[in-house]
């Protein structure tokens, strides 16, 4: 088997926009859930709304679609009242830090045994292109017409200050890595949150110069510096260049999970 | 072996549910429901099940719809502004067709409203709160001994029509305490499986499919979204949104008679008395009082979907008198349903009628 037989073959074509980065993280986390060889049967993709939330309905598994901003909460009760379930769930900023923000910090908290991959594409993709809380300040987007005024979100380090057992974060771009670190977070019991940074060129890259899908990946993959560099730069007194994102593991650690497979 | 104990109502709700095979608690504290959490939390770990304390009562809900689709029973317990919260993901449940129990012991609202006193004026909400065209079923106990019988009956009937199932109890049958008989066992009606070939959401003669649970090999798709019989998201189709919604109000609607659950006392008399949860006590005090058999009394157990053929086996009756803890909201229902007068005796604040608040509104209707 390879990962292209989790597909539910008879819903494609998708409904992504040309040059969207969502299918590419779907790609990876189905590679990632094949290579620990775990059944359809076992496995279920649980999901809010937005773009990156459609996911579970391109995969043959058991799916549920849920209700904005409520995937983690549905999901803890799949996971707790059957642990033999193994569950994955597909979100996006808005979805996870807005309108979730309150079930996203106490599912890290509580360490629920799942896997969460969020999908950031800095914006609200499918009401059109609205400011998120990961929205970079001064961007563009049809509810911050003049810039954003607000700071962003660190999705990442708010998973790790809430209490998350396995952090990561990747790019669209970086394949290989964003696949790994999925499957590190599949393997890891207790919550993991992996943030996957998105091209999203309909509903972010057309208002911010960044119009072609490949502008944007250049953007992310120029942008990205990794944590430790980043870190190592700091500690020396080395300046790290302006608007660099950090990547690469956030945490790994032991807490005690909820949930864990019976 | 049966046993006989004396219980508070939020207690016996939870052994109800303890006994009707519920695993599942997901729950946030809030007056006047908690000491059926409480409960559950002591109880449930005790027989392989799950007690979890959510964030918020949106969780709650969800958490329970999740645990119904990995495949055991599950419920939830509230009162008025955390069933408000819960109302988004009520209508997923009816959409998704999520079999789960959803317990409001209502108090007096709007809003923060009464938090330790009684009120019946979550009626509508509970049928109409969500978005959209749906059907739900309600019960409404009187007693501890139904908060216990009518909990476990609360199951079977979410599993049989795969809908949410309501139990509309009111902070004096969730507080009082009185004794009551549990049995050695309840009648627990399973889920029917999905049978192999069918559609997840493929309604059958009596509109409800079978019950498709994760885990086992169906690969369904759960989506709020518009969907067809396969479960697949097809959000610009009327015809399709058409036989969905009204396949989920009518299977409900439908088979009325057969969810239909209720007292006629006197059925020949000319003053009939219309009533659920605890204002039926005072109702049943007046009729003892009374003593002649000239006052009817229709006790609703059943209140959603409405059993209005109910009111018809009261050939004679000339009024109905309505006493809720609400300002009229059943009372309006049975408007539609009669030619004959009704009379609405509403009582909000916290307090019960009185058996000669009741009386007198007998007497004035002769």
């Amino acid at each position: 088997m390879t990962f292209l037989d989790w597909y539910r073959e008879d819903r494609l074509p998708h409904i992504y926009c040309a040059g969207c980065g969502n299918g590419t993280v779907i790609n990876c986390t189905l590679d990632a859930v094949e290579s620990m060889g775990w059944s359809r049967e076992e496995t279920v993709f649980v999901s809010g709304i937005g773009c990156s939330s459609r996911a579970p309905g391109y995969i043959k598994t058991d799916g549920l679609h849920t209700t904005h901003g409520r995937a983690l909460a549905f999901a803890t009760g799949v996971k707790l009242a059957n642990p033999a379930l193994q569950v994955v769930v597909f979100t996006g900023d808005g979805d996870l830090a807005a309108i979730g923000g309150n079930h996203f910090i106490h599912a890290c908290r509580r360490n629920v045994d799942m896997t969460v991959v969020c999908m950031n594409n800095f914006i609200y993709g499918m009401t059109g292109g609205q400011g998120s809380p990961t929205t970079p300040r001064s961007a563009l987007s049809s509810t911050t017409p003049y810039g954003a005024e607000e700071e962003p979100f660190d999705l990442s380090l708010l998973a790790v200050a809430a209490g998350a057992n396995y952090v990561a974060r990747w790019t669209s771009y970086h394949v290989k890595e964003l696949t790994r670190a999925i499957r590190t977070g599949l393997e890891t019991p207790g919550f993991s949150f992996v943030e996957a940074l998105v091209q999203c060129p309909t509903g972010y890259g057309r208002r911010n110069r960044l119009r072609e899908a490949t502008d944007m990946v250049e953007y992310l993959k120029t942008h990205s510096i990794l944590l430790q560099k980043k870190q190592r730069m700091e500690r020396e007194g080395q300046e790290v260049p302006p608007g660099m994102i950090p990547m690469g593991e956030f945490v790994r650690r032991n807490r005690a999970v909820l949930g864990a497979r019976r | 072996m049966t046993r006989t104990e004396f219980m508070q109502g939020n207690v016996a709700c939870a052994e109800g549910a303890l006994a009707a095979g519920c695993r599942f608690f997901g729950g946030y504290p809030i007056t006047p429901s908690t000491e059926i959490a409480e409960h559950m939390a002591a109880r449930l770990p005790g027989r392989q099940g799950t007690f979890i304390q959510m964030e918020d009562e949106i969780a709650s809900i969800a958490a329970v719809i999740g645990a119904s689709w990995s495949g055991v029973r599950a419920m939830t317990a509230t009162s008025g502004p955390g069933f408000s919260l819960m109302m988004e993901n009520i209508g997923y449940a009816a959409m998704t067709e999520t079999p789960c129990v959803i317990v409001n012991v209502q108090r007096g609202g709007p809003s923060t409203g009464q938090p330790t006193l009684a009120a019946q004026g979550d009626m509508l909400q509970c049928r109409f709160g969500s978005h959209g065209d749906y059907s739900i079923i309600a019960l409404a106990p009187a007693s501890v001994q139904e908060m216990f019988e009518l909990t476990a009956k609360a199951f079977n009937l979410a599993d049989r029509y795969r809908v949410p199932v309501f139990l509309m109890a009111d902070e004096i049958v969730g507080h009082m305490r009185e004794r009551i008989v549990i049995p050695d066992r309840v009648e627990i009606a399973e889920r029917r499986p999905l049978e192999a070939g069918a559609l997840p959401f493929q309604g059958g003669a009596d509109g409800v499919p079978g019950f498709p649970a994760f885990g086992r090999g169906h690969a369904v798709h759960v989506t709020g979204l518009t969907h067809d019989e396969r479960g697949y998201p097809r959000t610009n189709h009327p015809k399709i949104h058409e036989a969905l919604v009204t396949r989920l109000v009518r299977k409900v609607e439908d088979a009325r008679r057969e969810i239909a659950d209720y007292d006629a006392v006197n059925p020949d008399a000319e003053i009939v008395f219309v009533s659920y949860g605890a204002p039926a006590r005072t109702v049943q005090q007046v009729l003892h009082d009374a003593g002649d058999g000239g006052i009817g009394h229709l006790r609703l157990k059943t209140v959603w979907p409405f059993p209005e053929f109910a009111l018809r086996e009261f050939r004679n009756a000339r009024t109905f008198l309505v006493p809720e803890m609400n300002l009229g909201q059943i009372s309006r229902e049975i408007e539609r349903h009669v030619d004959q007068a009704v009379v609405s005796i509403p009582k909000i604040g916290g307090e019960l009628h009185t058996p000669g608040e009741l009386a007198r509104a007998a007497e004035g209707a002769r």
